[in-house]
C-alpha cells in the first residue's frame, strides 16, 4: 500500500470530512500538467493550513497550493503531487483601512470581489492581470503573472507590504507589516511573488491600495509596419507621458481581438481592422490631465505617420483594456496547440523584434507579437496540430528564442506550451546565473521540498 | 591573530589601504547612531576581486567582517559589533555604466547617492531615493538599509529602484542577482538582499533604475498654529487619495532651531509647518496643488505659500534636509528616532510622543515624512550625562513600542541594526525568527558577516561573535 492510498481518510480525521475531497472527477480538475493529486483539502484557516503542511512533512507528501486554478499550466509538470491545497475557502478581508490606503486580505479572496469592496471606497489594487474574473489574490501573487498596469503602478512587489504564510516546516510566519514604509526585518514576502507555490503556502497578503482615477481615456493608433509602431512607442517613452497601459499588437493578434468578448461589449466602438500594427495607450488622472495626454498622443501618432488614430471613450477603453489584460488567457485557446513566450529584451525596437520573429520562424508555425511595457514581449506561436513535425518546429523555435534572449542579456520563458513540449525542454529556459542562490532560498523555506516540487526554475 | 592577518592584508592591498592604529580605528567606531563599536582593522578595497580576497582572508583567520559606506547610518548597521575587519567602500566609487536610453546606471557601492543624479540630470533623469544625507551617504549603504527619504512617498524606497546586484558572499564567492531589465524568472533575490543590512552578503555593484524628471513641480509651505491641525491635514490628504511627491512635517520647536541656522523662511511663531511637493504633468500639478491647498485651509492653515521659483524651493528643502545640523546647536547630541505608524493615527501619535518626552524630561522635536507615517522624533541629550543617555534610550523604546501598538513597525527607513534588534520580538514570533534565521544562515552560516545585527541576541543561536560593547546602549535594552 502506498503512502497516498488512504490519504483522504487520514486527512479527514485531521480536519473533518467536509474539508477533504477525493472523488475522481474533482481530482481531475486539480491536475497539473497531467499529474493528479490523491486528495484535495480546503482549509478554512491558517491553523488548518499548518495542520495539513505538518502532516505532509511527516508523511513526505508533496503539496500544491492553488486558488481558482486558472494558471496551473504555468511552469513545469510537478515531480510529485499528492495533496491539492485549495485556498478558496479563506477569502475574508482581515483589515481594510481606506483612510490609510492599506489592506490585509486572505489568499483565497477573488480579485473581482476584492475590487468591488475597494471600489466602494473609491480605491483599487493595480493588478491588471489575466483571468481577473476568477483569479484569487494569492494565486495572482504566486504566479507572478504580468499586470498590464505595470507601466504606471509597477509590479506587485512595489505595493505588497507584507504577508503571512506557512513555511515548509509547518510554521505560520509573517514578514513586512501593514504600513506603507517599513524596513523591519528581511522582506521575505517579496520572495513569494512569482514563486509558484514553491516556498510557502500564502495565507494572507497586505497591500497598499490606490485611489481610483477621476478620469481615464484610451488611444489607438495603427501603423502599416512594425517600424512605424516602434518609432511611435519610442517617441512616447521619450515624452515621459504617464500612461497606465501601453501595448503594441502585431496584425495577427489584432485580428483575434474582435472575436474576444469578455462581458458586455456594447460600448465598443473602436474600428479595429486587421492588417495593421496597433499601439494602444490608456491613461488616467484628473479631469485636467486626461485631455492633455490625449492631445499629446495624437500629435506623437501623427508625427510618427500613423495610418490612423482614434480616441476611445471610457466604455471602449475599458473594453479593449479588458481584452488586452486577458490576452494570456484567450491566446491559450486561440489554436489547437500553441506556445506563448514571455520575453524580456533590453531594447525594444523594430530590429530586435524582427530578429526575434526570425528566430521563431519554423515550418507550420505562425507567430504573433504583443509588446507590453518594461521591455516585455509576448510571442505566440500558433500551430494547427500537435504532430511530431509541429512539435519539432516548436522545440526548434523555443531553443532559438531562448538563445537569442540570452545573447542580448534578456531572457525568455514559456508561459504556455503543449505538455509534450515540456518533456523536451524546460519552459523556464536555461538555469539562471543565480540559480544556486535560489536553491539556498528554497532550502531555507522548504527544507524537505514538499511544496510544488519540480515546477519552478531549474527544477526547484 | 590580528598581526598575521594585518600582514596579509597589507600585502594584498598595500599599507595605504589598511588602517590598524587605534587613533585611526577610533574614527570608525561611530556612525550616525548613538552606538559605538570599534573594528580591529579597516580596509579600503578598490575592486570586487579585492573584496572577495579580503573576505577569504577574514574567514581564514575566523574574524568577522562588516561593510561600510560613509557611516551616516542611524541604527549602527555599519559598526563592527563583533570587532574584526571593516570594509569601507569609499574607494570603490566609480560609476561604471550609464545607459540613459534605458534609464539604468551601474555603479560601485561607494558612489555618493547625489552623484548618481548629478551624472544623469543632463538627460532629464535622476535617482529617486533621497535620504537627508544624500550629499554624503553611499548607494551601497542605501542598498544595505533600503534607505528612504522625503520623495519616497510617491516613488518608493531604494528597493524599488534597484534592478540588479553583484554580491560577495561570506565565503568569498562573487555572485550576481536580479536583472538589468524587467523581472527575471525565479525568486526576487535583489528584493531579499536590499535592506538585509549587510547580514547576508557584501554588495559590490549595483544596477539602479533612473527616474525621469517630472515636467512640473510645485512646492507648498503650509503654516499651522496647532500641531493637531497639521497632522489632521496629512491624514486627510492621504484619505482623499492625493499622492504628493513629498509631505514633510516640522514642528514649531524644530523649525525655530532651523530658522536660526538656515533662514529658510519658516515662520518662527508657527506650531507646525507642512512642506508638500506635487509633481507631474503641468495640468496634474496645478490640480493637485489646488486640492492640497484646499485641505490645508480646511484644517485651519494660517497660510499656504507656494515657492515662486527654484531658488525658493531649494531654500525650503535646504531647511528640511539640514535640520539635524541645526539641532546640533541646541544640545551636545541628538537621537533621531525612526518609527512608522498608519497615517490615520498621526494626531494621536504626536500627542503621545510629547507625553513620553515629558515623562523622561525631554523636549522632543519632530521633523518627519508625515505622508507615509514615518516618524522621526528627535531627543536632544548630553551623552556625557549617563542618566540622560539612559533616559533617551528608554524614551525611544517607549515611543517605538507605542508605534507598534498603533499597528506600525519598528523602522521605516533607518534599519534595525544594533539599535533595535532587541525590540524585534515586539513584532516577530519565534517562528518568524526561525525562518529569518534560516535565510540568514543560507548565506551567512557562521555569522561572520555583520554579526549582532537585526536579530535579538537571545534569538541568534549562531551569534557567538558579539563582544562587549564600547557604547552603553546594549546594556539598556
Amino acid at each position: 500500500m502506498t503512502a497516498t492510498a488512504n490519504l483522504a481518510t487520514r486527512l479527514e480525521s485531521l480536519l473533518g470530512a467536509h474539508r477533504v475531497v477525493a472523488a475522481e472527477a474533482e481530482l481531475l480538475e486539480y491536475a497539473v500538467d497531467g499529474a493528479t493529486p490523491a486528495a484535495i483539502v480546503r482549509p478554512n484557516s491558517a491553523p488548518e493550513v499548518v495542520e495539513v503542511v505538518r502532516f505532509a512533512i511527516a508523511e513526505k507528501l508533496a503539496v500544491i497550493p492553488s486558488g481558482s486554478r486558472s494558471k496551473l499550466g504555468l511552469g513545469m509538470p510537478p515531480a510529485r503531487y499528492d495533496i491539492a491545497l485549495d485556498m478558496t475557502a479563506m477569502h475574508e478581508i482581515a483589515h481594510y483601512d481606506a483612510g490609510d490606503l492599506t489592506l490585509s486580505v486572505d489568499a483565497g479572496m477573488p480579485l473581482r470581489q476584492l475590487a468591488t469592496v475597494l471600489a466602494e471606497k473609491n480605491q483599487f489594487l493595480p493588478l491588471g492581470v489575466p483571468c481577473f474574473e476568477t483569479a484569487t489574490v494569492g494565486g495572482t501573487i504566486a504566479s507572478g503573472i504580468d499586470s498590464t498596469l505595470r507601466n504606471q503602478y509597477g509590479t506587485v512587489r512595489d505595493f505588497l507590504i507584507g504577508a503571512e504564510f506557512v513555511d515548509g516546516k509547518g510554521a505560520l510566519c509573517k514578514s513586512g507589516g501593514r504600513v506603507v514604509k517599513n524596513v523591519t526585518g528581511y522582506d521575505l514576502h517579496k520572495l513569494l511573488v512569482g514563486s509558484l507555490g514553491t516556498l510557502a503556502v500564502i495565507t494572507r497578503l497586505n497591500f497598499r491600495t490606490f485611489t481610483l482615477p477621476q478620469a481615464c481615456g484610451g488611444h489607438l493608433a495603427a501603423f502599416t509596419d512594425l517600424e512605424g509602431a516602434s518609432l511611435y512607442r519610442a517617441a512616447i517613452e521619450k515624452s515621459g507621458l504617464p500612461l497606465a497601459v501601453l501595448e503594441s499588437l502585431s496584425p495577427d493578434i489584432a485580428a483575434l481581438v474582435p472575436g474576444v468578448q469578455p462581458g458586455n461589449d456594447e460600448g465598443f466602438t473602436a474600428e479595429f481592422d486587421a492588417g495593421h500594427w496597433w499601439v494602444y495607450a490608456s491613461y488616467e488622472g484628473s479631469e485636467a490631465v486626461v485631455p492633455r495626454i490625449a492631445s499629446d498622443l495624437q500629435k506623437l501618432a501623427s508625427d510618427a505617420a500613423a495610418a490612423s488614430s482614434q480616441f476611445l471613450d471610457a466604455a471602449s477603453d475599458a473594453h479593449l483594456g479588458g481584452i488586452l489584460r486577458e490576452a494570456f488567457d484567450w491566446l491559450r485557446w486561440a489554436s489547437p496547440s500553441l506556445a506563448i513566450f514571455r520575453i524580456v529584451l533590453p531594447q525594444i525596437n523594430s530590429a530586435g523584434l524582427t530578429e526575434l520573429l526570425r528566430a521563431a520562424r519554423q515550418p507550420s508555425l505562425r507567430s504573433a507579437l504583443l509588446v507590453r511595457s518594461a521591455g516585455i514581449v509576448y510571442l505566440t506561436l500558433f500551430t494547427d496540430d500537435e504532430n511530431e513535425s509541429t512539435l519539432r518546429s516548436l522545440e526548434a523555435a523555443a531553443t532559438r528564442v531562448f538563445s537569442l534572449a540570452a545573447a542580448v542579456n534578456g531572457y525568455a520563458t514559456l508561459l504556455h506550451a503543449p505538455l509534450k513540449i515540456k518533456s523536451r525542454l524546460n519552459v523556464w529556459g536555461p538555469k539562471p546565473a543565480d540559480f544556486a542562490m535560489m536553491q539556498r532560498v528554497k532550502d531555507s523555506f522548504d527544507p524537505q521540498h514538499i511544496f510544488a516540487p519540480g515546477r519552478f526554475v531549474g527544477g526547484i | 591573530m590580528t598581526a598575521p592577518l594585518l600582514r596579509e592584508l597589507n600585502s594584498l592591498l598595500g599599507p595605504a589601504n589598511v588602517l590598524h592604529k587605534i587613533e585611526d580605528l577610533i574614527l570608525y567606531e561611530y556612525d550616525g547612531s548613538v552606538e559605538k563599536a570599534r573594528p580591529d582593522l579597516v580596509v579600503f578595497p578598490h575592486t570586487t576581486e579585492e573584496v572577495s580576497r579580503i573576505v577569504r582572508l577574514a574567514a581564514k583567520y575566523n574574524v568577522p567582517i562588516v561593510g561600510r559606506g560613509s557611516g551616516t547610518g542611524l541604527s549602527g548597521g555599519a559598526l563592527a559589533r563583533g570587532g574584526g575587519v571593516m570594509l569601507v567602500f569609499a574607494r570603490m566609487n566609480r560609476i561604471l555604466e550609464l545607459d540613459l536610453e534605458n534609464a539604468r546606471a551601474v555603479v560601485q557601492p561607494g558612489v555618493i547617492n547625489l552623484d548618481i543624479t548629478r551624472a544623469v540630470e543632463h538627460a532629464g533623469l535622476y535617482f529617486a531615493p533621497d535620504p537627508s544625507s544624500q550629499k554624503s551617504c553611499t548607494i551601497g549603504g542605501n542598498v544595505a538599509e533600503n534607505a528612504g527619504g522625503p520623495h519616497t512617498l510617491a516613488y518608493g524606497v531604494t528597493v524599488n529602484h534597484v534592478a540588479a546586484l553583484e554580491l560577495v558572499l561570506p565565503d568569498g564567492e562573487i555572485v550576481r542577482v536580479g536583472s538589468k531589465h524587467g523581472d527575471a524568472p525565479g525568486y526576487d533575490l535583489s528584493g531579499l538582499f536590499v535592506g538585509s543590512e549587510g547580514t547576508l552578503a557584501l554588495v559590490t555593484e549595483i544596477t539602479v533604475k533612473l527616474t525621469r524628471k517630472a515636467e512640473a513641480v510645485k512646492t507648498l509651505l503650509a503654516i499651522f498654529d496647532a500641531v493637531d491641525d497639521a497632522s489632521r491635514t496629512v491624514s486627510e490628504i492621504t484619505a482623499r487619495g492625493i499622492t504628493p511627491a513629498a509631505c514633510e512635517m516640522v514642528d514649531g520647536w524644530t523649525l525655530r532651531a532651523i530658522e536660526d541656522y538656515i533662514h529658510a523662511g519658516f515662520p518662527r511663531d508657527s506650531a507646525a509647518i507642512l512642506l508638500i511637493e506635487v509633481e507631474g504633468l503641468l495640468e496634474a500639478v496645478a490640480a493637485q496643488a489646488a486640492a492640497v491647498e484646499d485641505v490645508c485651509l480646511t484644517h485651519h492653515a494660517r497660510e499656504v505659500r507656494i515657492a515662486k521659483d527654484d531658488r525658493e524651493r531649494d531654500l525650503l528643502w535646504k531647511g528640511r534636509k539640514n535640520a539635524f545640523g541645526a539641532l546640533g546647536r541646541l544640545a551636545p547630541s541628538n537621537y533621531v528616532l525612526d518609527g512608522v505608524i498608519p497615517r490615520s493615527k498621526l494626531p494621536q501619535a504626536l500627542q503621545q510622543i510629547q507625553l513620553i518626552g515629558k515623562k523622561y524630561g525631554f523636549s522632543v522635536g519632530n521633523i518627519f515624512h508625515a505622508g507615509d507615517g514615518n516618524l522621526h522624533p528627535i531627543v536632544l541629550y548630553d551623552p556625557r550625562d549617563a542618566k540622560q543617555f539612559e533616559n533617551a534610550i528608554a524614551a525611544s523604546h517607549e515611543i517605538i513600542r507605542y508605534c507598534v501598538e498603533l499597528g506600525g513597525a519598528l523602522t521605516g527607513e533607518h534599519g534595525i541594526g544594533m539599535e533595535k534588534n532587541e525590540l524585534m520580538s515586539l513584532l516577530f514570533s519565534d517562528a518568524d525568527f526561525d525562518l529569518m534565521r534560516r535565510v540568514h544562515d543560507a548565506f551567512n552560516p557562521d555569522s561572520s558577516l555583520n554579526p549582532g545585527k537585526i536579530f535579538p541576541l537571545s534569538k541568534g543561536c549562531g551569534e557567538i561573535r558579539v563582544r562587549k560593547q564600547t557604547g552603553a546602549v546594549s546594556a539598556q535594552v
